[in-house]
């Protein structure tokens, strides 16, 4: 799979990434050369394999649904870049008065 | 350079010959003394150091003692330390202090085992050289123009050059094993689910596992009984008990079925290695193992698999760092978008923008079934080769690496060649099946590992296949010169 410049436009924006034109010159040729490489993967018949995702088979544990977590709030906002109020600060996102 | 093994720093403490103190100190004064040469802290713990190590003292004269209480250890810094800055050597987290331990850092910390600091890495885990580090390469301690491997190199330079007698690591795909190989020590990824990842910075979930470096099995079998167990903050976390790792290591070996995997001594394998390798094996017959060939496969489709699972996973966990709540935040963002798209664009270095970039492709619509379903499906046939494998044999022993430590830079331009240097490790990961590098040999000079992959929940084999090795032999024991 070759991608192209404006695949890897696409993917930087699903990733939340800033691709300035010379990091897209740069990542398009290496992330194809990647996926190309994981392309022998094809080379296998897998239609009857069953896809593994835990490798012991094992299933999420359940617990009772009670409260367990003490209140951390200032602790976990003391590393946070900008805060006020308890609140996380980020630029405006709706615009007007 | 002179060195002790755990067991002897035990022993030391024990009949009071060295407190822990004294042993911190020591520590920290080599670190002092020749950290700048390998680059393998990114953190030094020195004044907390110092009062843990008192308190064990204080412990250890009213008799409540555990074997390791008071001895140090350095932890890589993937694992949260409440109050002790936890950066994944990436800029991201560069002014990331923690609000909490790691299950695996508390566990060490009930024993009073004291932390001299937090070990460079690949940024995120994500590399098999620690080139990857926002804080720069660390050094092999055999030859400093070389890498130590990774991710986990300071870890494993810090141990091979003494300045701290273990540490903790993470593989992932062999970041444990490799860099043990590359720098002459010992590494040992234990299976999945077996130590806590609450708390370990998460790079690839359905893979990464916490484990450790030490200079001998026995060493890793004291630290192991503390780190492994059960933890219900870790949802992977597997609830059996932990056995006295210690207990069986002497063991007979007598008839041990060992197997080689015949595509892991292919034409890609160097031919000292190779030669290292089989004079271990000998080893193993005369004390009394069976040797047998084995096939794995698919072992070929393993790093591709691994490049596609472990990317995907990654996309998905490093979503988190979105500069709101914690780490980098860009400067002067107009609006939210440029927010999260600067933030992460600088606060991620190249090797990790890559592999969300994949991964992100890999989980994209239409191409989920192609790439991530498929790499899983590759992922049951890799886990089916071992399976049978583990009818016919009871251990499997193969190199660590086709060769020894590369040098810094020779590698960096062309990430495939990179990730082709994880060949021999990326399958027990993906099979989720426990694994050891042990060094046995060099060439020029530069160590070679060589690696026991046991089966599920069978660390105490393993460290008790490694442990007969080394004591009949003594790879061990050779020390870098100049440390």
């Amino acid at each position: 799979m070759s991608l192209t410049p404006d695949d890897i436009k696409k993917i930087a924006h699903l990733s939340r990434l800033n691709m300035t034109d010379e990091d897209i010159a740069f990542y398009t040729p290496q992330l194809s050369n990647i996926l190309h490489f994981v392309e022998q993967m094809s080379s296998v018949d897998t239609s009857h394999i069953e896809p593994l995702a835990n490798p012991l088979d094992l299933s999420q544990r359940e617990r009772p649904d009670a409260v367990t977590e003490p209140d951390q709030r200032e602790a976990f906002q003391a590393i946070a870049p900008k805060v006020e109020a308890g609140l996380y600060l980020v630029p405006k996102v709706i615009e007007g008065e | 350079m002179s060195y002790q093994t755990i067991a002897e720093l035990v022993h030391d403490l024990n009949t009071k010959k060295t407190s822990s103190v004294e042993l911190t100190q020591y520590f920290l004064n080599r670190i002092q003394q020749h950290d700048k040469k390998l680059n393998a802290f990114i953190t030094v713990c020195e004044e907390s150091a110092l009062q843990a190590a008192q308190k064990a003292d204080e412990k250890r004269a009213k008799g409540q003692v555990h074997a390791l209480t008071g001895i140090p250890l350095a932890h890589k810094d993937i694992f949260c330390t409440n109050g002790v800055k936890t950066s994944c050597a990436s800029k991201m987290l560069d002014n990331f202090i923690s609000p909490y331990d790691a299950t695996v850092v508390k566990n060490f910390k009930a024993v009073d085992v004291v932390m001299l600091g937090k070990t460079n890495m690949d940024e995120f885990a994500m590399g098999s050289s620690n080139e990857n580090s926002f804080y720069g390469p660390v050094k092999n301690p055999w030859n400093t123009d070389y890498v130590p491997g990774g991710s986990s190199g300071g870890s494993a330079a810090a141990v091979a050059a003494n300045l701290a007698p273990c540490a903790t690591g993470t593989d992932t795909g062999g970041s444990i094993r490799q860099p043990a190989a590359l720098s002459g020590i010992c590494g040992l990824k234990p299976t999945y689910g077996r130590v806590s990842r609450y708390g370990m910075i998460a790079f690839a979930s359905s893979l990464d596992q916490g484990g450790l470096f030490a200079r001998t099995a026995e060493d890793i079998a004291i630290l192991l009984n503390v780190m492994a167990g059960f933890d219900k903050m870790d949802s992977t976390s597997v609830d059996i008990p932990v056995p006295d790792y210690t207990s069986t290591l002497n063991d007979s070996i007598q008839g041990l079925r060992i197997g080689l995997p015949k595509e892991y001594f292919n034409e890609g394998l160097h031919p000292e290695v190779a030669k290292a390798v089989q004079d271990a094996i000998r080893e193993y017959e005369k004390l009394g193992a069976t040797i047998h060939d084995i096939e794995l496969p698919h072992s070929t489709l393993s790093i591709p698999a691994y490049y596609v699972i472990a990317p995907a996973e990654c996309s998905s966990n490093l979503a988190r760092f979105d500069g709101v709540r914690y780490g980098y935040r860009c400067k002067d963002p107009k609006d939210l978008t440029d927010l999260y798209q600067r933030s992460r664009s600088e606060g991620f270095g190249k090797e990790v923008i890559r592999r969300i970039m994949v991964g992100t492709y890999a989980l994209s619509a239409g191409y989920f079934d192609a790439y991530y379903l498929k790499a899983q499906k590759i992922r049951g046939l890799i886990r089916e080769d071992f399976a049978k494998a583990f009818k016919k044999v009871d251990m499997i022993l193969s190199p660590t690496t086709p060769e020894p430590a590369f040098k810094i830079g020779e590698k960096t331009g062309d990430p495939l060649s990179m990730y082709l240097s994880d060949i021999y490790t990326i399958a027990a990961p993906l099979a989720g099946l426990p694994g050891i590098s042990i060094p046995v040999g060099f060439v020029n000079k530069l160590p070679i590992g060589l690696q026991l992959i046991g089966n599920f929940f069978e660390e105490a084999r393993i460290l008790n296949t490694a442990h007969h090795f080394q004591k009949v032999t003594d790879w061990h024991t050779k020390t870098p010169e100049g440390f």
